[in-house]
C-alpha cells in the first residue's frame, strides 16, 4: 500500500492538483481532497484488461490487427470520442490523417458556442490564478458552477490569502441564469450569492439587455426573462465599478439553438466594461476529459479545433457538417473509432457500421463493437499531460498504479502502424 | 558513412570562410576533417556553382506556445488558403500566417534553415510551447522564458530582495521551463494592464508594486549575465508601436548601463513623431545608438506587405492595437499572474502611410547598422510577416535596386520620409550568413552549430547561385540535418526529429522552500507539478535535450 500525493486531475477541468490517493495494488483510493466528480473517477475499478473481437477476448496484437484490417477498406472513417491525454490525441491524428478520418471531439457541440464566438469576434478571457487573486466581482452566466466544478469556490474564490485583496471573504457572487444547487458559493462569513433566475432559452435576452445596460443605452422594458431591468442595472453598476470583474460561462450548458450568439453577446459585454475605464475578464468551464486537450492538439496540428475532417487529404474544418453523430445518421460514414479514456460511461452511439473502441476499462456496450481494446487512463496508469479548462495550463499526469493496460497512443500507434 | 560535399562555395563566417572552394565531410552526424587517404567515400555530392552554408537558424520566431495556438484558432479562413495535403513521409496541416506545426518544420526546413527558437515561453504555459515545438519536425528548437511581469519577481523587487536571489530565481525558472534565455515583454507592463494601466513608460511605476520598467530590465540583465547564460536579455521594450517610442528605446540603451541586452523586433520600437502624420522613421537614431553601443544586439522583426497575425505576450500593447485588427476580431488573455498574451490580425497594406513607412522602417534598420554579427534577420513571425517570406526579405536587402523597385510602389507621403533610396548598402552572402548563421548561433549560444569546420553538426544548407536573391534562398539543393538529407531541390524527402537547446544555470535549492509557500498560498498549482521534468521531452522517444555550457563553463 503506497500513498501518492499532489495528484493531479484530468477530470474536473480546474486542474485540482492536490489529490492524495492510497494505492492497493490495482485499488485506488482518494483519501484527501476528493470531491464528487474526480473521487469516482479515479476509483473505478479495472474490470476488462483483455481486448476483444466479436466479443471474444483476443491479444492486443489481434486486436489491433482486426481493428486495421476495419479500417484498411474505409471511405470515410469517423474518429469520435476523442477523450484522452496529449500523446492519445497526437496518434489519434496520425491515425486519421493516413485514414482519411473525420475526427469529432464528443463534447464540441458544446465547445462550438465558444469557438463560433471566438473566430467571430475574438474574447478577452483569464485563467484560475487571476481569478484567485484579483476577482471581486463573479458573475456566472447559465451554470449551476458548484455542479460543474465542485471544489472551484473552494480553490479559487475562498481561498485563505490572496495577493491582492485583504479579505477575499468581501468578494461578491452573481447567478445569473441558474441557480446554485448548494451553498458553495456562499462566502465564509456567510454571504450569501445573489441569484437572478430565468430559463435557459431566455437569456440570449438577459445577456442582451446587460450588455446594453453596460454600454448605457436605454431599455424601454421593466423586465426581460423574468428578471426586473433593474436588478440588470445593479449588475451592469457592480461590474463598471469592480475592479476586476469576471464573467463565467460554460459553452455545454447554453443548450439551446445559435447559443454562440450568447457567448459573443457575454464576451463582447467584456470588451466594453474593459473601455469603461476597468478590467474584466471571461472565464469560460470546460477541460473535462480531455475536451480542451482535444482541441489544443488538433489545433496546433491541423489549424483547427478538433471537429476536423482528413478525407481530402488535408485537414478542412467544419463546426455543423463534421459533427460525428451527423455523419452516422446520414449514411455519410462507413466506419466509427471510439476513444474514450476517462470515462466508462461514455460509450459510442449505437451504429450498424464497424466498430472499433479503445476504451476505459469498464464500459458496458448495448451492442458489443466488432473491436473493443481497454486502455488505460491518463493520470492513473500512465502519464501524460491534459488541459486545464483556461487552456494556457498543462498538468503533468502521473502514473499511479501498474495495471499493464497499453496506453491510448500505443493502442492507436499500433494500428497506424499496421495500415 | 562517409558523406563528402565536393567543390562548393563555402561561406563560413565563424571560421572566417568568406566564398572559397572546400570540399567538406559528414560522418556520424558531423563535419570531419578529411580523412585520411584510402578511407571510401560512400556517398558525394557535386556542388561546383553551389553556395554552402551551415543551416539557418531562426533566432526570434513563434512556434510553440499558447498565444500561437489560439492565433491558429482564431483564423480557420486563412489555413483554408493554404491546405498542405499528407504525403508518404509528410504529414498535412496548414499553412500561411500561423501554419501547423508539422507545416512549420517542412517550410522552415524547405527553405535551409535547421533551427528556431520560441522567444516568448511563459514559465506556467512551457510545457505547451515544448509539446508543440515536439511536433515541428526537422528542426532544432529552444526557447527563452519570460520573466518581468510574473508577481513573483516584481514582489522580489518591492521587497528589496538582493541580486543573488533574484539570480537563482531566474536560474529556477530557466530550469523549470526548460529555455537557453530569458525574455521580457513590456517590463512589468503585462502586471500593469491588469492593474488597469493602460500604458508604462520607462520610468513609471507599476501602480501596485511601485516598480519600473528601468528597474526590471536591470535587474534580470543583471542576472542573466552574471549566470553566466550566453544568451543577453532579450528584450522587447516598452510602448510597442506607438509613435515616438525611439525615444524609450534610445533610453533603454543608455540606461542599461552597458550589460548585455537583446532588443528584439527593434523596428517596432523606432518610430518618431515628425512630419504631416506625426509618424517617422527613427531607424537613423536606433542604428547610431546600436552601432556605438557594443553590448547592444537586434533583431528587426521586419514587416512585409498582406495578411498575418500578430501574437504577443504584451496584452496591454496587443489591447490598445485592437482597433487595427484586420479581421475585426481579437483575443487577449491575462495568464496565471506570470504574464499575458494578446493576438490580433493584422493586414500590412502598402498603400497605408503607415504600414509602408513601418516597411522601409525595417529595411533602414538592417541597412544602417554596420556590424552583421549584432543584428539578426526576422520578422517576429508571425507579427511582421510569415517567416515565409524571408527569402523574399533577403533579396530586399542584397538587392538595391529590386529594393528601390518596390520602394517605388509604395504610399507616396512614406516614401517622402524614408531615406532608403538614398542607401546603396548590398547585403553580402556573407553578411547573409553571419546573421542567419554564425552570429545568431554565437548570440544563443549554441554549441557546435552555426558553422562548418570539423567538430559541428552537420547541418547544412547549399544553394545555387542566383542573382535572383530571392529564388536563390527559396529553393536550396539540399539540406542537411545532422548529417542526413532532408531536403532535395526546395522539397522535404525525408524527416527527422531535431534537439532541444537548454541551459541549466545553478541556483540555490533553499529558494524553492519559498516558492513553495508561494505556489501553495497563491498559485494553482503545486511547485513540484509546475517543474518540467526531462521526462517530458524524452519520453515519445522522438525529443532529447542538449545542454549548452554557461559562460566560465570549463569546455
Amino acid at each position: 500500500m503506497a500513498e501518492i500525493t499532489e495528484v493531479p486531475s484530468p477530470f474536473c477541468g480546474i486542474g485540482t492538483d492536490d489529490l492524495t490517493i492510497q494505492v492497493d495494488g490495482i485499488s485506488l483510493k482518494v483519501v484527501e481532497n476528493g470531491c464528487a466528480v474526480n473521487s469516482p473517477a479515479f476509483e473505478q475499478a479495472i474490470t476488462d484488461t483483455c481486448p476483444r473481437v466479436d466479443g471474444k477476448d483476443v491479444s492486443l496484437d489481434v486486436a489491433v490487427a482486426r481493428a486495421a484490417a476495419l479500417l484498411k477498406n474505409t471511405n470515410q472513417p469517423v474518429i469520435g470520442g476523442c477523450a484522452t491525454d496529449v500523446n492519445g490525441m497526437r496518434a489519434l491524428l496520425a491515425l486519421a490523417d493516413r485514414s482519411g478520418a473525420v475526427v469529432d471531439n464528443m463534447n464540441f457541440t458544446g465547445a462550438r458556442n465558444n469557438f463560433l464566438a471566438l473566430q467571430d469576434s475574438g474574447w478577452m478571457n483569464t485563467t484560475l490564478a487571476e481569478v484567485k487573486n484579483r476577482c471581486d466581482l463573479l458573475l456566472v452566466i447559465g451554470i449551476d458552477l458548484e455542479g460543474f466544478s465542485p471544489r472551484f469556490f473552494e480553490r479559487y474564490l475562498w481561498n485563505k490569502e490572496s495577493m491582492f485583496m485583504d479579505d477575499t471573504g468581501k468578494r461578491e457572487v452573481i447567478y445569473l441564469g441558474k441557480a446554485p444547487s448548494g451553498n458553495a458559493s456562499t462566502s465564509p462569513g456567510g454571504q450569501t450569492a445573489s441569484v437572478f433566475e430565468c430559463v435557459n432559452e431566455d437569456l440570449p435576452d438577459v445577456v442582451a439587455v446587460l450588455r446594453a445596460l453596460v454600454k448605457g443605452n436605454p431599455i424601454r422594458v421593466d423586465s426581460v426573462g423574468g428578471i426586473a431591468v433593474a436588478d440588470l442595472q445593479c449588475i451592469a453598476d457592480k461590474l463598471k465599478a469592480a475592479s476586476y470583474s469576471v464573467v463565467t460561462w460554460a459553452a455545454g450548458a447554453l443548450s439551446y439553438s445559435q447559443a454562440e450568439l450568447t457567448v459573443q453577446t457575454i464576451s463582447e459585454m467584456v470588451k466594453d466594461i474593459n473601455d469603461r475605464n476597468t478590467r474584466s475578464s471571461g472565464l469560460p468551464l470546460g477541460g473535462k476529459e480531455g475536451d480542451q486537450t482535444a482541441n489544443q492538439v488538433c489545433g496546433w496540428t491541423t489549424g483547427y479545433p478538433a471537429r476536423t475532417r482528413f478525407s481530402s487529404g488535408y485537414p478542412e474544418y467544419d463546426p455543423f457538417l463534421n459533427d460525428a453523430n451527423f455523419l452516422l445518421g446520414n449514411g455519410e460514414a462507413d466506419a466509427l473509432v471510439w476513444v474514450q479514456a476517462f470515462n466508462a460511461k461514455a460509450v459510442p452511439p449505437v451504429t450498424a457500421l464497424p466498430t472499433i473502441v479503445v476504451g476505459r476499462s469498464g464500459m458496458t456496450f448495448a451492442k458489443e463493437p466488432d473491436v473493443f481494446i481497454p486502455v488505460g487512463t491518463p493520470g492513473i496508469d500512465h502519464v501524460g499531460h491534459a488541459y486545464r479548462m483556461d487552456n494556457v495550463v498543462a498538468i503533468r499526469l502521473k502514473k499511479l498504479r501498474e495495471s499493464g493496460l497499453p496506453s491510448t497512443s500505443d493502442v492507436l500507434n499500433a494500428i497506424d502502424q499496421a495500415l | 558513412m562517409l558523406i563528402k560535399l565536393t567543390g562548393g562555395a563555402v561561406y563560413d563566417p565563424a571560421s572566417g570562410v568568406d566564398g572559397a572552394k572546400q570540399d567538406i565531410y559528414i560522418q556520424d552526424g558531423r563535419i570531419v576533417n578529411k580523412p585520411a587517404g584510402d578511407v571510401q567515400v560512400d556517398k558525394e555530392y557535386d556542388l561546383k556553382g553551389k553556395v554552402v552554408m551551415s543551416g539557418a537558424i531562426d533566432m526570434h520566431t513563434h512556434i510553440g506556445g499558447g498565444k500561437g495556438n489560439i492565433a491558429r484558432t482564431l483564423l480557420p479562413e486563412d489555413h483554408r488558403a493554404d491546405p498542405v495535403a499528407r504525403t508518404d513521409i509528410t504529414r498535412s496541416g496548414c499553412g500561411h500566417a500561423m501554419p501547423s506545426t508539422f507545416v512549420t518544420g517542412y517550410r522552415y526546413a524547405e527553405m535551409g534553415y535547421t533551427a528556431g527558437f520560441e522567444p516568448a515561453v511563459l514559465p506556467i504555459n512551457a510545457r505547451q510551447a515544448h509539446m508543440e515545438m515536439a511536433d515541428i519536425p526537422i528542426l532544432d528548437k529552444g526557447g527563452y522564458v519570460l520573466l518581468g511581469s510574473d508577481d513573483y519577481l516584481l514582489r522580489m523587487l518591492t521587497a528589496k530582495k538582493d541580486q543573488k536571489a533574484i539570480n537563482d530565481y531566474v536560474a529556477f525558472t530557466m530550469q523549470a521551463a526548460k529555455a537557453i534565455g530569458v525574455k521580457v515583454v513590456n517590463p512589468g507592463g503585462i502586471s500593469a494592464f491588469k492593474f488597469n494601466q493602460r500604458k508604462l513608460e520607462l520610468d513609471e511605476q507599476n501602480s501596485h508594486y511601485g516598480v519600473t520598467p528601468r528597474d526590471i530590465l536591470r535587474v534580470l540583465a543583471t542576472a542573466v549575465k552574471e549566470l553566466g547564460v550566453t544568451h543577453p536579455l532579450h528584450v522587447h521594450g516598452c510602448n510597442l508601436g506607438v509613435p515616438g517610442n525611439m525615444n524609450t528605446t534610445l533610453d533603454t540603451i543608455q540606461g542599461i548601463g552597458g550589460l548585455p541586452m537583446h532588443l528584439t523586433h527593434i523596428q517596432f520600437h523606432s518610430y518618431g513623431t515628425e512630419g504631416d502624420f506625426k509618424f517617422s522613421s527613427g531607424a537613423a537614431q536606433i542604428a547610431e545608438a546600436v552601432n556605438r553601443n557594443k553590448n547592444i544586439t537586434i533583431d528587426v522583426g521586419q514587416i512585409l506587405f498582406g495578411q498575418t497575425v500578430t501574437a504577443s505576450g504584451d496584452n496591454m500593447r496587443q489591447h490598445a492595437n485592437h482597433k487595427h485588427a484586420s479581421p475585426n476580431k481579437w483575443v487577449t488573455m491575462d495568464i496565471e499572474c506570470d504574464a499575458g498574451c494578446g493576438v490580433v490580425p493584422f493586414k500590412y497594406k502598402d498603400k497605408n502611410f503607415v504600414n509602408a513607412l513601418q516597411w522601409a522602417i525595417g529595411l533602414e534598420t538592417f541597412l544602417l547598422v554596420d556590424d552583421p554579427w549584432r543584428i539578426f534577420l526576422t520578422t517576429d513571425h508571425p507579427n511582421g510577416a510569415p517567416f515565409t517570406s524571408y527569402p523574399h526579405l533577403i533579396r530586399l536587402l542584397m538587392d538595391r535596386s529590386f529594393r528601390n523597385d518596390v520602394l517605388s510602389t509604395i504610399h507616396p507621403e512614406a516614401q517622402k520620409m524614408t531615406t532608403l533610396a538614398s542607401i546603396e548598402r548590398e547585403y553580402s552572402l556573407q553578411e547573409i550568413a553571419i546573421m542567419t548563421r554564425a552570429g545568431a548561433a554565437r548570440l544563443i549560444g549554441l554549441q557546435d552549430r552555426g558553422g562548418l569546420s570539423a567538430g559541428n553538426w552537420a547541418d547544412i544548407t547549399v544553394y545555387t547561385d542566383n542573382v535572383d536573391r530571392q529564388l536563390m534562398f527559396e529553393k536550396p539543393d539540399y539540406v542537411f540535418k545532422d548529417g542526413e538529407l532532408v531536403v532535395v531541390d526546395g522539397k522535404v524527402i525525408h524527416t527527422k526529429w531535431g534537439t532541444t537547446h537548454v541551459v541549466k544555470p545553478d541556483f540555490d535549492a533553499s529558494l524553492e522552500k519559498d516558492l513553495q509557500k508561494y505556489f501553495d498560498r497563491f498559485m494553482t498549482m503545486k511547485l513540484g507539478n509546475f517543474k518540467i521534468s526531462d521526462d517530458e521531452i524524452t519520453e515519445d522517444g522522438r525529443g532529447s535535450l542538449t545542454v549548452h555550457p554557461l559562460k566560465g563553463d570549463v569546455a
